[in-house]
C-alpha cells in the first residue's frame, strides 16, 4: 500500500510549530517512514508546483500552522484544502489567530505607518511603502496583498481538526498523527487535546484554597513569585481556569502564569469573555458587601491591559474578532 | 529579457521569493529577494504591559524565541533600571548558550548542511536532512537527535517550554535551578561539547577535503567586502549575551564600538517598495544602494561577522577552531559568504563550552534569582547576539510600564541588503546565455542559505510567512520560466 501523503505548511506564524515537529526527536524518523511528505518548506525542497500537480484529495492530511494574513497564504491554504482529505489547524495561530492576531487591534495602514515610516531607525524621506505591484527598470515585481484583518484558518477554509498550543506539545502531535494513521479519529471539528481545564491538571491545584479572593492585582514583577502557590491566590492573573489543558503546564512549571495559548475548553466560544468573568468572580470577593465604588474601580484598574491579556491568543477567533475599522 | 522566480525558497525559516531578470544575452541583469509577508509586532506591542514583552516577542520567531526572550528581558532590566542578581544573569546566559549550540547545529544539519554534505547539485528529493543522515550514517543522525533532545531539555528546565520560553523577568528570572537539575545540565553540555567537536571534524572531512567546495568557499561568486557588526565582551571576545557592539570595516579595522543604548546613533533602516522587509545600514556612512565596499553603509551580522569583529573566542577549544579557520582562509577578515557555515560551527563549540562553564559554576543554583524593580519605568534597550545576528529591542512606556512605542531591529534585516547582493552576484556568475538548471538555482539559493536567514524574524513587522520561488523573465518582462526545484 502506498504511504499516505502528508503536507506541512505555514502561514502567518513564526516557525515554532516547525520546531515542535522537530522536537518529536527520534519519533520524527518513525513519522517520516510511515508517510510520504509532499510539502514542508522549512526542511524539504518541494515547491508549490509539486502540490498543484497532485490530484484532488490526494494528500491524506495537511497540517497547516499560522494565521491567514495575506493573499498568498489564502491561495495556498485553499489549494491545500482542495488537495487534502483532512486539514488540521496546527497550533494556536491557525486555531485561534494567536499572537499575530493581536494585529487586529490595528489596521493595515496603522501597521504600515509605524513599521515603514515612524520607527526611529527608519530613514524614509519619501514615505515609501511596500506596494503590491512595483515597476522597476527591468520589469515588474509583485507582493501578495496584506489584509487588514488576521483570520484563523477555519475563517478561511474548512478545518477538520485542531491541534492547540503555542506550539502544540510533542505528545499531542504524536497522538494526532497516530490517530490519523490508524483512522481512529474523533468527530470532525474536535480539538485533539484533553477536555479538562488547565486548573484541573495544574501542579499547584492541590494546595489551591477552596475559595480565592483577590484583594489587589499584582503584576508578575511586583511580587516574588511563590513557586508552589496558585498564581490567582498570589493576585497574579493566570488564565488557567479559562484554558484547555494538555500543554504539560510548562509555563506554570517555570513559575510563570498561564497566558491561554491552548484556547477555551469545549463548549466555550469566547475564551476572553470566560477569563474575564472568572477574574471578575474572584476580584474583591472577600468583604464584597462592604466594598465601595472607588475600591472596585481601583481593583479593576489593576488589570492594566484587559483585551491584550484575556484575548492574548484568541482575538481573531473571539466574538470581538477585531477592533472596529473607522 | 527573461525573469526567473524561485518560490518558495526552501530550507530557511520563513518565506521568500527570488526574482531574476535576464538581459538580451540571457545573462542575469538584476536579482531580488522579496519578503512577501509582515506581522507588525512594533505596532501591536503598543498597549501591552512591558513585562509581557518577553512572552509576546518570543512569537516573532519560533526558531530563535530564546533570542527575543533575552533581548526583551534585558530591555526590561534597562527599562526598570534594575540589576539582576549574579545567579540570574548566569542562568540566563546558560540557557542562551544551550539554545545557541542547539540552534547552530540544527542549521548545519537541516538547513545549510544538505548543500555540502549531500551536494549542491544533488536531486531535490535528497537535498535535505534525511539525505544528510543517509550520507553520514544513521549513528550520526542519532547523535544529532540526542544532542538536540538534551539541550532542549535544558531549555525546558530553565525556561519552561523550549519553543517559547517564559522565565524572563525584569531584574532576574522566575525559576531557580536545583542541584539535581544542574547535574542534568552539565551532562547535556558535556555531550554538546563533544558533538560540536565532532561536527567540526565532519566539516573538515566532507567540506575542506573536497577541492570543489573549498574553491566555492574561497572563490569570488560568494564574496562581498562589507562592514561587519557583532557583540564583544570587555576583552573583545565574542559574546552572545552581553557586551558592546563593535563594527569593523572591510579591511577588518575597528570602525566603531558602542553601547547598546546608543544604537540610534549608528543604525538606520532603508525601505524599498518591492518587499515587506527593511534594510539596515550604518547611519554615519549612509545608504548607497545594494553595493559593498568602504563607502557603502551595508554591513553584515551573524556567525562570520561576529568572528570578524572579535579578537577571538573566550573558550579554549573554540579559540583553536577560530584560529584554524582564519589560517585556512587567509587571515581576517574573511568575506566569503559560505564561510558563515564554518563560523557557525566554531560558535556552536563556543556556546557548548560556555554553557558547560556556567553549569559547573556553583553559584548557578543560588536561590537569589530576582531583584524587584522600584524605579518608575520610561525607556529601555536590550541587545543580544541572536544566532542570525545583532538583535535590538527598544521600548518606551508610560509610568505604569505600559508600552507606548516599540522598535525592533532584528538579526536578519541587518543582513537583508547583503543577502540581496549575494543572490544577485551568484545569479550573475552562474546564469549564462539563459542556461539555468535546478542545480544552478540551488547554488543561487545557497547564497542566502549561508546567512541562515530568518524571515519569520525579518517580517516581525506583520503576520505572515513566505516560501521562496525563482521566476525568470525575458528582456520584455515576460515570464518565461517559473523555476522550482524538482525531484
Amino acid at each position: 500500500m502506498a504511504k499516505p501523503k502528508v503536507a506541512f505548511y505555514w502561514c502567518a506564524s513564526c516557525g515554532g510549530c516547525e520546531e515542535a515537529v522537530v522536537d518529536l526527536n527520534e519519533d520524527i524518523l518513525k513519522v517520516a517512514n510511515a508517510v510520504d511528505i509532499v510539502l514542508w518548506p522549512v526542511a524539504l525542497d518541494f515547491k508549490r508546483k509539486d502540490v498543484e500537480a497532485l490530484g484532488d484529495g490526494e494528500i491524506a492530511v495537511s497540517f497547516i500552522n499560522g494565521a491567514v494574513r495575506t493573499e498568498e497564504q489564502e491561495e495556498m491554504v485553499r489549494l491545500l484544502r482542495q488537495k487534502s482529505g483532512l486539514v488540521v489547524a496546527f497550533g494556536a495561530c491557525a486555531h485561534l489567530g494567536g499572537i499575530p492576531g493581536l494585529g487586529n487591534f490595528w489596521t493595515r495602514d496603522t501597521i504600515f505607518q509605524r513599521v515603514y515610516r515612524e520607527v526611529p531607525t527608519v530613514e524614509n524621506p519619501d514615505g515609501t511603502l511596500p506596494q503590491e505591484k512595483v515597476a522597476i527598470d527591468v520589469g515588474e515585481l509583485t507582493l501578495p496583498e496584506f489584509y487588514d484583518t488576521v483570520k484563523t484558518l477555519d475563517q478561511t477554509i474548512g478545518v477538520d481538526y485542531y491541534l492547540p498550543g503555542c506550539p502544540p506539545p510533542p505528545d499531542l502531535i504524536m497522538k494526532a498523527v497516530n490517530a490519523i494513521l490508524s483512522g481512529e479519529l474523533p468527530e470532525k471539528g474536535a480539538v485533539l487535546a484533553p477536555e479538562k481545564s488547565l486548573c484541573d491538571t495544574c501542579p499547584r491545584a492541590e494546595k489551591k484554597p477552596e475559595k480565592i479572593s483577590i484583594k489587589e492585582i499584582k503584576r508578575p514583577w511586583q511580587v516574588i513569585l511563590d513557586p508552589e502557590k496558585c498564581f490567582l491566590e498570589q493576585g497574579v492573573i493566570c488564565l488557567g481556569p479559562a484554558t484547555r489543558s494538555g500543554c504539560g503546564e510548562t509555563c506554570i512549571r517555570a513559575n510563570q502564569p498561564c497566558r491561554g495559548c491552548f484556547g477555551p475548553v469545549d463548549g466555550v466560544v469566547d475564551q476572553g469573555a470566560k477569563a474575564l468573568s472568572m477574574i471578575a468572580s474572584i476580584l474583591g470577593l472577600e468583604g464584597e458587601e462592604r466594598i465601595t465604588e472607588e475600591e472596585v474601580k481601583k481593583l479593576i484598574d489593576g488589570i492594566v491591559d484587559p483585551a491584550g491579556t484575556f484575548y492574548r491568543f484568541s482575538l481573531p477567533a473571539s466574538l470581538l474578532r477585531r477592533r472596529r475599522i473607522e | 529579457m527573461r525573469k526567473i522566480t524561485i518560490d518558495p525558497i526552501t530550507r530557511l525559516e520563513g518565506h521568500g521569493k527570488i526574482e531574476i531578470f535576464l538581459n538580451d544575452e540571457g545573462d542575469c541583469d538584476r536579482a531580488y529577494l522579496q519578503i512577501p509577508e509582515l506581522r507588525g509586532f512594533e505596532k501591536f506591542a503598543e498597549g501591552r504591559p512591558a513585562e509581557e514583552m518577553p512572552r509576546i516577542t518570543t512569537m516573532i520567531c519560533g526558531v530563535c524565541p530564546t533570542a527575543h526572550h533575552m533581548a526583551s528581558t534585558k530591555a526590561l532590566d534597562d527599562l526598570f533600571k534594575v540589576e539582576p542578581p549574579p545567579a540570574a544573569k548566569k542562568i540566563r546566559e546558560l540557557m542562551y548558550n544551550a539554545f545557541y549550540a542547539e540552534d547552530h547545529i540544527l542549521h548545519f544539519v537541516f538547513l545549510g548542511g544538505p548543500d555540502f554534505v549531500v551536494g549542491p547539485q544533488a536531486p531535490a528529493g535528497e537535498r535535505n536532512v534525511l539525505g544528510v543522515i543517509g550520507k553520514v550514517g544513521l549513528e550520526v543522525g542519532g547523535k544529532v537527535i540526542e544532542m538536540r533532545k538534551r539541550l532542549r531539555n535544558v531549555l525546558r528546565i530553565i525556561g519552561g517550554k523550549p519553543v517559547m520560553p517564559t522565565c524572563g523577568l525584569p531584574g532576574g528570572v522566575s525559576k531557580r535551578i536545583t542541584e539535581e537539575e544542574r547535574e542534568t545540565i552539565i551532562d547535556a553540555a558535556e555531550y554538546a561539547v563533544e558533538f560540536c567537536k565532532f561536527a567540526l571534524t565532519l566539516f573538515d572531512d566532507v567540506v575542506l577535503k573536497n577541492k570543489e567546495y573549498v574553491d566555492l568557499i574561497t572563490g569570488d561568486i560568494y564574496s562581498h567586502r562589507t562592514y561587519y557588526m557583532g557583540m564583544v565582551d570587555e576583552n573583545n571576545k565574542v559574546n552572545f549575551y552581553d557586551g558592546q557592539i563593535r563594527v569593523v570595516d572591510p579591511k577588518g579595522k575597528e570602525y566603531v564600538k558602542f553601547k547598546p543604548q546608543d544604537y540610534l546613533q549608528h543604525i538606520r533602516e532603508h525601505v524599498e517598495p518591492w518587499t515587506y522587509g527593511r534594510f539596515s545600514y550604518l547611519k554615519n556612512i549612509g545608504w548607497k544602494g545594494f553595493v559593498d565596499g568602504e563607502d557603502s553603509g551595508v554591513f553584515r551580522v551573524a556567525p562570520l561577522a561576529r568572528l570578524n569583529v572579535a579578537d577571538g573566542m573566550a573558550t579554549p577549544l573554540a579559540q583553536q577552531a577560530y584560529e584554524r579557520m582564519y589560517q585556512t582562509l587567509g587571515g581576517k577578515p574573511v568575506h566569503s559568504t559560505l564561510a558563515f557555515h564554518w563560523a557557525r560551527l566554531v560558535e556552536a563549540l563556543y556556546a557548548a563550552e560556555r554553557a558547560l562553564e556556567l553549569a559547573r559554576d556553583p553559584e548557578i543554583t543560588s536561590p537569589d534569582i530576582v531583584n524587584l524593580p522600584t524605579e518608575i519605568p520610561k525607556e529601555g534597550v536590550g541587545v543580544v547576539e541572536a544566532p542570525r545576528g545583532t538583535l535590538i529591542h527598544h521600548y518606551q512606556t508610560d509610568d505604569r510600564g505600559i508600552i507606548t512605542k516599540a522598535n525592533l531591529i532584528v538579526a536578519t534585516q541587518n543582513n537583508s541588503a547583503a543577502i540581496n547582493m549575494s543572490i544577485e552576484k551568484a545569479a550573475k556568475s552562474l546564469i549564462k546565455k539563459g542556461k539555468v538548471s535546478d542545480g544552478i538555482l540551488n547554488m543561487i539559493e545557497m547564497a542566502f542559505r549561508a546567512y541562515d536567514p530568518c524571515h519569520a524574524c525579518a517580517t516581525h513587522s506583520l503576520p505572515g510567512r513566505m516560501p521562496l520561488e525563482v521566476n525568470i523573465y525575458d528582456c520584455n518582462g515576460k515570464l518565461v520560466r517559473k523555476l522550482e526545484t524538482k525531484e
